[in-house]
C-alpha cells in the first residue's frame, strides 16, 4: 500500500549516535555513478549526503510484491494486477529475514505491497512475525472478510506485541475515494471495515493529502466523524503526504532538478532523523534501503540484511520530500 | 540493595508525597527520580520543592529539558493533532508557573545515571538510553531489541519511564529493562492509584515489585479545576482511564484502555 506515507514530523531529539557508528565516515563512500534524469532517479552529485543505518528498528516486507488489486492514480510504486517488478513473497522468505532480524535487534515490523491480502501466506506469516515483534499491515482494506478480520483479531490476542491494520482512504466519501481508486473500491471497503468492527479490530485509518482539506482542523474533525460512523468508537486518523514517483509522477507533476538534497542543506548529522537511518525493506528481488526506493536498482543494497548495514546517499527526488516534509512511513 | 525509582511526576506532589512516605516504610536504600516533574498537574513547583528537600537525585526528563533551554513545547514525542493539543497546554501551563531557579536547576540534572548495585550495571534514562522522547511500551519493545540496547549501552538493568506504562521483562544472559511507570497520572485502567517501582538486587539477581500509590486524588482534581486546567486531565486523575494523549499508544495498550 504505497500511498501510505506519513507526513508526522519526526521527532528530534538530538538523538545521541548509536555506538561504533561514527558520521566521518560517511564521505569515505565512492560518489553514486551518474544515472538519467529521470523524476525519482539519481543523479551522480557526490555532494548528496550520506544517512548512516543507526540501528535497524524498522523491517519492511513488500509482502505483496507489486502486485495490487486496483490501480491508484496516485500509488508511487505503479502497483496493479500485471505488475510483476516485485513478487508476492512466501511464508519461507519473510521468515528467513525474521531470523537475521532477530541478530540485529529489530523492533518492529510493516507488511505492504501491492495489497497485502492478495498474499496466501499473510495470516502465517502474521502468526511467525507475532512471535517475535509488532507488527503492522498496510491495506486498501478491499479484502478484508469476516473470517481474515477474526483472524486478525485472534492473532492480535495471542500476541504480547502489538497488531496494527493500517486502512487507506482517499476522501469523505465514495466519489473522491472512487476518483484515485477506482469505481466501486469504496462500498467494499466500506465492508472490509464493518467486517474489521465486528471482530473488535481498531484499524488505523490512513488519509492521504490527494483528499481535499483533509489536513485542516476541521476536515480531521468531519474526518473522525466518518471513521465513527464505520463502528469505531475511538477513530484512529493519521493523514499522509504523497511522493511525486510511479503513477503519482504523471497525476501532478515530477520532481525538478534542484528537489535534491545537497550535503549543504542536509549534514550527515541531521539526516540522522530520516527513516532511512532506521529501516530496510525486504521484497522478493533483495533488500532496499527503504520503503519508497524500491524501483530504483542502485537502491537495492544486498541479498541479505547483514550486506545492507552501511551508509546510503540521499541522491533522489524522493529523498528530498523525505526531508522537506519530514516524512515517516512508519504509523 | 533494595532501590526505588520514581517515573513521571506531572506536578502531582501529592501522589509523590505519599510515595516518598511509603519508601521510607520500606527500607529503600537509594530513591531516584526519572524525569517530567511537571506537565499535567497543578502547581508544578511544588515537585521540585519536595525533591530538592529531600535530597533525591534523578535525571532531566523531555520536560526538564524543554523548560531548562526555555523550549516552546515539551518535545513529548507525539505525533497526533489532538494529542499535541493537549501536551501544548500542559506545557505552557508548567512553563509559566515554574520559577526560573527550578528550571535553572533542572539544567544541572544528568540525562542519564549509572551505577553498579548487585554486581549489575544500572542505567537510569528517561525515554530510552539512544533518546530521551523515545516510547519504550511493552506491546513495541520486543526482546532482541531491548537486548541491543543493553548491549549497545553496557548496560545489564536500564530503568526508564516516559511512556506512562509500568513494565519489566526478563532478558538473556539476566539482563532487564523496567519502565518504572509514572506517579504522575494513573496506568490507564480504571483505578485512581498510581505506581512507583521497588527493585531489589543481590547478587545478581533482580526482583522487580511495582507499588500502587493511593493519594488523595480528588483533592488534586480539585486544584486542577481550580487552576482551569482542562476537565479531560481532571477526568483521567478521577476516572483512571487515559483521556489524552492517546494516539501514541500502540494497539495493544490502546486496546486496554477506555478510550
Ligand atoms: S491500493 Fe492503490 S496505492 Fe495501494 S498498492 Fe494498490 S494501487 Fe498502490
Ligand atoms: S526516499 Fe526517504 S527514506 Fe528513502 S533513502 Fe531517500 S530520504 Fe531515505
Ligand atoms: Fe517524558
Amino acid at each position: 500500500m504505497p500511498s501510505h506515507l506519513d507526513p508526522v514530523p519526526v521527532p528530534v531529539p538530538a538523538p545521541a549516535p548509536a555506538p561504533g557508528v561514527g558520521a566521518s565516515e560517511a564521505t569515505a563512500f565512492p560518489p553514486a555513478p551518474g544515472a538519467g534524469a529521470g523524476a525519482g532517479t539519481g543523479t551522480g552529485n557526490k555532494r548528496h549526503p550520506h544517512v548512516q543505518l543507526r540501528a535497524l528498528d524498522t523491517l519492511w516486507f513488500q509482502v505483496a510484491g507489486t502486485i495490487c488489486n486496483i490501480e491508484c492514480t496516485h500509488c508511487f510504486i505503479s502497483c496493479s494486477p500485471r505488475n510483476h517488478s516485485h513478487e508476492m513473497m512466501s511464508l519461507a522468505d519473510v521468515q528467513r529475514s525474521l531470523d537475521d532480524a532477530r541478530g540485529l535487534g529489530v523492533r518492529e515490523y510493516y507488511f505492504t505491497g501491492g495489497e497485502p491480502f492478495m498474499n496466501r501466506d499473510m495470516l502465517a506469516i502474521l502468526e511467525a512475525t507475532l512471535k517475535q515483534g509488532p507488527a503492522t499491515v498496510l491495506t486498501n482494506g478491499m479484502l478484508l472478510r469476516p473470517d481474515v478480520c477474526r483472524r486478525l483479531r485472534e492473532l492480535f490476542d495471542a500476541s504480547e506485541y502489538s497488531l496494527d491494520i493500517r486502512v487507506s482512504l482517499d476522501g469523505f466519501d465514495a466519489e473522491s475515494h472512487d476518483a484515485i481508486r477506482g469505481k466501486g473500491v469504496w462500498d467494499r471497503v466500506m465492508i472490509g471495515l464493518r467486517n474489521l468492527a465486528d471482530a473488535g479490530v481498531n484499524p488505523v485509518i490512513t488519509v492521504t493529502t490527494a483528499a481535499e482539506g483533509v489536513a485542516s482542523e476541521e476536515g480531521r474533525a468531519r474526518f473522525l466523524d466518518v471513521i465513527r460512523g464505520f463502528g469505531f468508537d475511538r477513530p484512529r486518523l493519521k493523514v499522509l503526504s504523497l511522493f511525486r514517483i510511479g503513477a503519482e509522477e504523471n497525476r501532478t507533476r515530477a520532481y525538478e532538478e534542484w528537489e535534491r538534497l545537497n550535503a549543504e542543506s542536509l549534514s550527515d548529522e541531521e539526516a540522522s532523523v530520516l527513516q532511512c537511518s532506521s529501516c530496510r525493506m525486504v521484497t522478493s528481488k533483495g533488500v532496499y534501503v527503504c520503503p519508497i526506493l524500491i524501483e530504483e536498482p542502485e537502491a537495492r543494497m544486498g541479498a541479505t540484511l547483514g550486506e545492507t548495514l552501511r551508509p546510503f546517499q540521499l541522491r533522489y527526488g524522493a529523498c528530498h520530500t523525505c526531508w522537506v516534509d519530514g516524512v515517516t512511513c512508519r504509523t | 540493595m533494595r532501590l526505588a525509582f520514581l517515573g513521571g511526576i506531572y506536578s502531582n506532589y501529592h501522589a509523590l508525597a505519599a510515595a516518598l512516605d511509603d519508601i521510607t516504610r520500606r527500607n529503600v536504600d537509594a530513591t531516584y527520580f526519572l524525569g517530567d516533574l511537571g506537565a499535567f498537574g497543578p502547581h508544578p513547583d511544588r515537585v521540585p520543592e519536595l525533591l530538592i528537600v529531600r535530597g533525591i537525585p534523578g535525571i532531566q526528563g523531555n520536560y526538564e529539558e524543554s523548560l531548562s533551554t526555555r523550549a516552546d513545547d515539551c518535545h513529548c514525542g507525539y505525533t497526533d493533532p489532538r494529542d499535541n493539543h493537549y501536551a501544548q497546554i500542559s506545557y505552557d501551563y508548567t512553563f509559566a508557573n515554574t520559577r526560573d531557579a527550578y528550571k535553572d536547576w533542572m539544567a544541572t540534572l544528568p540525562r542519564e545515571i549509572r551505577f553498579t548495585a548487585g554486581g549489575l550495571r544500572f542505567l537510569l534514562v528517561h525515554g530510552s538510553p539512544r533518546t530521551i522522547n523515545e516510547f519504550l511500551w511493552r506491546s513495541t519493545s520486543p526482546d532482541v531489541f531491548l537486548e541491543k540496547l543493553c548491549n549497545d549501552y553496557d548496560a545489564d538493568v536500564i530503568v526508564c519511564t516516559h511512556t506512562g506504562l509500568h513494565w519489566h521483562k526478563s532478558l538473556s544472559e539476566g539482563r532487564h529493562v523496567l519502565n518504572a511507570g509514572v506517579l504522575g497520572r494513573p496506568a490507564n485502567d480504571g483505578r485512581a492509584n498510581v505506581w512507583y517501582t521497588l527493585v531489589d538486587v543481590n547478587e545478581r539477581i533482580v526482583d522487580v515489585t511495582f507499588v500502587p500509590v493511593h493519594y488523595d486524588h480528588a483533592l488534586l482534581a480539585n486544584e486542577m479545576r481550580a487552576e482551569n486546567l482542562p476537565e479531560q486531565f481532571v477526568e483521567t486523575i478521577l476516572t483512571g482511564w487515559w483521556t489524552t494523549c492517546l494516539e501514541i499508544l500502540p494497539s495493544k495498550e490502546r486496546t486496554a484502555g477506555r478510550w
